[in-house]
C-alpha cells in the first residue's frame, strides 16, 4: 500500500478512537467539565499529562534542534523536564489539598483578593492562547505534509474534532483522549527511533545506541565532533552558547514548566494528595522516554544527513531529498556550479545560503535538476538549507523504514498537537465561566447553565485559536518565550510564596506578580519587537537571552513580594489557618467549588 | 491536628525537600552546566560525562528523586497520622 493510503487508514483510526471516547465520557457537571470528577487515577493521570505536555514542538521540532544544536540544545531536554520535579515536591500536592478547580481559583482564594485572582486570570488566558495557536499551526502542518490536503483544511478538520471532544466532555473526555493519543504519539517516535539506532549503532536501544559506536568503531559522537570540525561548525558535544545563559534558559523552563496553568491543572483531577505525588512521577516517566530518545535521534539524524548530502554530486542523492526539496524544508542552490552539495558552517565561511528566512521557488530547474530559487545568494560557500523540522518528519524515509512506519509519524505529530490543544482550550474555557462569569460576574448562577457557560466558552476559544492557526501572527515563534518566562516570573513564585510562607499577603502577592510580569514582558519586547537588531549578547543584561529572562523576573518577583508583604499587615487568622491546612494530606477528600 | 506535631511534620518535610532540591540541582545544573567541561575529560563509553548529565543522566535522575520523595512522604504521614483513609 502507498504512503498514502496508510496515512488515511492510520489517521481515520485514531481519530474513530479519539470521538468513541468522547462520546463513552460525556459530561454531566462542572466538576466533571473541570476536573474529570477528580476521578482519574494517578497512572492515567500520567499519561494524560504528557501527552498534554509533549505538544507539536515536542514531536516535531525538539529533536532537530538538538540535532542543529548539539550540547546547546540540553536547555529543552532539562528545561523541559526537571520542571516535573519542583511540581511533585513543592506544587501538586498542595494545590490538590487545596481542592478548587483552577490557578486563579489559588490565587484569588490564597490572597483574598479579587485583584489577584484577576491578574491570574489575564496571566492564565495570554499564555494559554499563546501556546495553543502553536498547536493549531502544527495539526495543520502535519496533514499538509503527509496528507497532501491545503494547511487551513488540516487546520478545520483538526478544530473539528477537538470541538467534538472537549465540548462534549470537557477534562473527562479530553483526559481519557490524551491516554490514547499518548500511546499513539510515543509510539510513532519510538519505532523510527529504535529502526534507526539498529541501523546506525546495532542497538536497539537508542538512549545507548548513540553513545556506541557505527560500524567502522568509532564512537558516533566523536565521529560527529571531528565532521563539525571539519565543516566548520560549533563542535557537538560541548556548544557554543555562553555558560551563564544555558544556565538562565533552563532554568526559565522548568521553572516555567511548574508554573504552567494547563500543567498544574491536571493535578487536580486525581483523587488523593498522595495521588497527585505519584501522578507527577508517572508524567515524568513517560515524557523521560521521549525526552532521552530525541537526543538519540537527534545524533544519527545528523550523522545520517552530513554522510548522505555533505559534498556529494545531487543528481546522485537518495529520492527523499527531492521529495522533501518540494515542501521547502530543503534547498540546494550551487553557488559555485559543480554540482556538488557544499554544506558548511560559519567557521569555514559558511552560513545562511541565501538572504531570506525560506527559500522561494521559481518553478524552473536548474542543471543538475534542483528547484532554482528567487532568494538572493549570500557571498559564503554554504549551499544548503535544512529546516529543523525535516529531522523527525523525514527520518523514517531517510532510514528507508517501510511506508506504515510514515503513516505512523503522522498519526503521533497530529496526536501530540491535538492533545496539547486540547489542554489549553479547557484552562480558557475555565478561566472565562469560573473565574470569570461563576466567581466575579454572577456567582448564584446554577449549575447546568455553568456547565453551558464552559462549554460554549470551549467552542468560541476552538473558533479563535483556529483563525490564529490560519493566519498565524508572523511571532510565534517568538511568543513561546513569552509563555515560559511569563509563567515563570508570574505564577511560580506566588503559588511557592502561598504555600511555604504563611506572611505572605496580598499586597506582597500582587506587587510581586505584576513587577516579574512588566520585567519579563517589557525585556522580550524590547530585543524582540522593538528593537531586534540590538538583541546580541554585548547589549543583554548580564548576557542573558530573551530566552532565559524569566529567571531574572522569577527573582524580581520573588523579592518584590518578600520585601512589601513585610512592611504591610500580615494576611488575616483564616488564611494562615488555611495554609496550615495545606500542609498535611489528610481531609483532601472531593474537590469541592461551593 | 496539634500545632506542635504539625510542625514537627512540616519541619521534616522541608528537610527533605531540601536534600531532595539539592540533588536535582546539582546533577543538572551542577554536573550538566556549571561543571560540564571538567566532566567532559572523563568518558562513559562514547558519552562524555558532563555532555551525558546534561542529555541523559539528569533526566533519569529527576524520575528517580520523585520517586524517592513519594516513598518519603508516603511514610511520613503514616508516622503522624495525616494520611488519607
Amino acid at each position: 500500500m502507498s504512503v498514502q493510503v496508510w496515512t488515511y487508514l492510520i489517521v481515520g483510526l485514531t481519530f474513530a478512537i479519539y470521538i468513541g471516547i468522547a462520546i463513552w465520557a460525556k459530561a454531566g457537571s462542572t466538576k466533571e467539565f473541570y476536573v474529570a470528577g477528580a476521578g482519574v487515577s494517578p497512572i492515567m493521570n500520567g499519561m494524560a499529562t504528557a501527552a498534554d505536555w509533549m505538544s507539536a514542538a515536542s514531536f516535531i521540532s525538539m529533536a532537530g534542534l538538538i540535532s542543529f544544536m548539539g550540547y546547546d540544545g540540553s536547555v529543552y531536554l532539562m528545561g523541559w523536564t526537571g520542571g516535573y520535579v519542583l511540581l511533585a515536591l513543592l506544587l501538586a500536592p498542595y494545590l490538590r489539598k487545596f481542592g478548587k478547580f483552577t490557578v486563579p481559583d489559588f490565587v484569588g482564594d490564597r490572597y483574598y483578593s479579587n485583584t489577584a485572582r484577576t491578574v491570574a486570570v489575564i496571566s492564565a488566558l495570554f499564555v494559554s492562547f499563546t501556546y495553543v495557536a502553536g498547536q493549531m499551526r502544527g495539526v495543520g502542518v502535519v496533514f499538509s505534509r503527509f496528507l497532501e490536503v491545503d494547511i487551513n483544511t488540516g487546520i478545520v478538520l483538526g478544530m473539528g474534532i477537538v470541538f467534538f471532544y472537549a465540548v462534549l466532555g470537557g477534562m473527562k473526555g479530553i483526559t481519557y483522549t490524551q491516554v490514547a493519543q499518548y500511546w499513539v504519539l510515543i509510539f510513532a517516535y519510538m519505532v523510527p527511533a529504535i529502526f534507526l539506532s539498529i541501523m546506525i549503532a546495532g542497538n536497539a536501544i537508542p538512549q545507548l545506541g548513540f553513545g556506541g559506536t557505527g560500524s567502522d568503531g568509532v564512537y558516533l559522537l566523536d565521529k560527529l565532533d571531528n565532521l563539525h570540525k571539519e565543516l566548520g561548525f560549533a563542535p557537538y558535544t560541548t556548544g557554543a552558547k555562553p555558560m551563564i545563559d544555558v544556565f538562565a534558559i533552563t532554568l526559565a523552563l522548568m521553572v516555567g514548566t511548574a508554573g504552567l496553568p494547563h500543567v498544574i491543572v491536571r493535578f487536580f483531577t486525581v483523587p488523593k494528595v498522595r495521588d497527585a505525588r505519584i501522578s507527577a512521577g508517572w508524567a515524568l516517566i513517560f515524557i523521560a522516554l521521549l525526552y532521552t530518545t530525541a537526543p538519540a535521534i537527534a545524533t544519527f539524524a545528523r550523522l545520517n544527513l552530513i554522510n548522505t548530502v555533505s559534498n556529494q554530486a545531487y543528481a546522485e542523492l537518495p529520492g527523499w531529498f527531492k521529495k522533501w526539496e518540494k515542501t521547502g524544508l530543503l534547498a540546494w542552490m550551487d553557488k559555485n556550479g559543480d554540482g556538488k552539495i557544499q554544506y558548511l558552517g560559519k567557521k569555514a565561511n559558511g552560513g545562511d545560503p541565501f538572504e531570506g528566512k525560506k527559500p522561494e521557488f521559481t518553478k524552473e530547474i536548474g542543471k543538475s535538476g534542483e528547484l532554482l530559487m528567487s532568494n538572493k545568494p549570500t557571498d559564503n560557500a554554504n549551499e544548503l538549507f535544512i529546516d529543523k523540522d525535516i529531522m523527525v518528519l523525514a527520518n523514517p524515509e531517510i532510514g528507508r523504514l517501510p511506508n506504515w512506519v510514515i503513516a505512523l509519524v503522522a498519526a503521533g505529530g497530529l496526536a501530540a498537537a491535538l492533545s496539547t490543544a486540547a489542554g489549553l482550550l479547557l484552562v480558557i474555557s475555565t478561566s472565562i465561566s469560573h473565574d470569570l462569569i461563576k466567581k466575579q460576574i454572577n456567582p448564584n448562577i446554577s449549575e447546568s447553565a455553568e456547565l453551558m457557560y464552559a462549554r460554549i466558552a470551549v467552542g468560541v476559544a476552538i473558533l479563535v485559536a483556529g483563525y490564529f492557526g490560519i493566519n498565524p501572527p508572523g511571532f510565534v515563534a517568538e511568543v513561546v518565550a513569552f509563555a515560559f518566562g511569563l509563567a515563570a516570573a508570574s505564577f511560580f513564585p506566588i503559588i511557592i510564596l502561598g504555600i511555604f510562607s504563611k506572611r505572605m499577603n496580598k499586597e506582597g502577592a500582587i506587587s510581586g506578580m505584576i513587577t516579574g510580569l512588566v520585567f519579563t514582558a517589557a525585556y522580550i519586547v524590547y530585543f524582540k519587537f522593538m528593537n531586534p537588531a540590538m538583541n546580541k549578547p554585548e547589549f543583554w543584561f548580564l548576557g542573558i537571552s530573551p530566552e532565559g529572562i524569566g529567571t531574572i523576573g522569577m527573582l524580581v518577583n520573588f523579592a518584590v513580594s518578600f520585601v512589601v508583604s513585610r512592611i504591610t499587615p500580615a494576611p488575616p487568622e483564616e488564611i494562615q489557618e488555611l495554609v496550615d491546612s495545606l500542609r498535611y494530606p489528610k481531609g483532601a477528600g472531593e474537590a469541592s467549588a461551593h | 491536628m496539634e500545632k506542635a506535631k504539625l510542625q514537627e511534620y512540616w519541619k521534616i518535610n522541608l528537610g527533605y525537600l531540601i536534600g531532595l532540591l539539592v540533588t536535582w540541582f546539582v546533577v543538572s545544573y551542577g554536573f550538566g552546566i556549571l561543571l560540564a567541561e571538567p566532566l567532559n575529560a572523563i568518558r562513559l563509553g562514547g558519552f562524555k560525562l558532563g555532555f551525558w548529565f546534561a542529555q541523559q543522566g539528569s533526566i533519569y535522575v529527576f524520575v528517580v528523586l520523585i520517586f524517592v520523595y513519594v516513598a518519603l512522604m508516603n511514610k511520613l504521614d503514616k508516622k503522624f497520622d495525616v494520611h488519607e483513609d
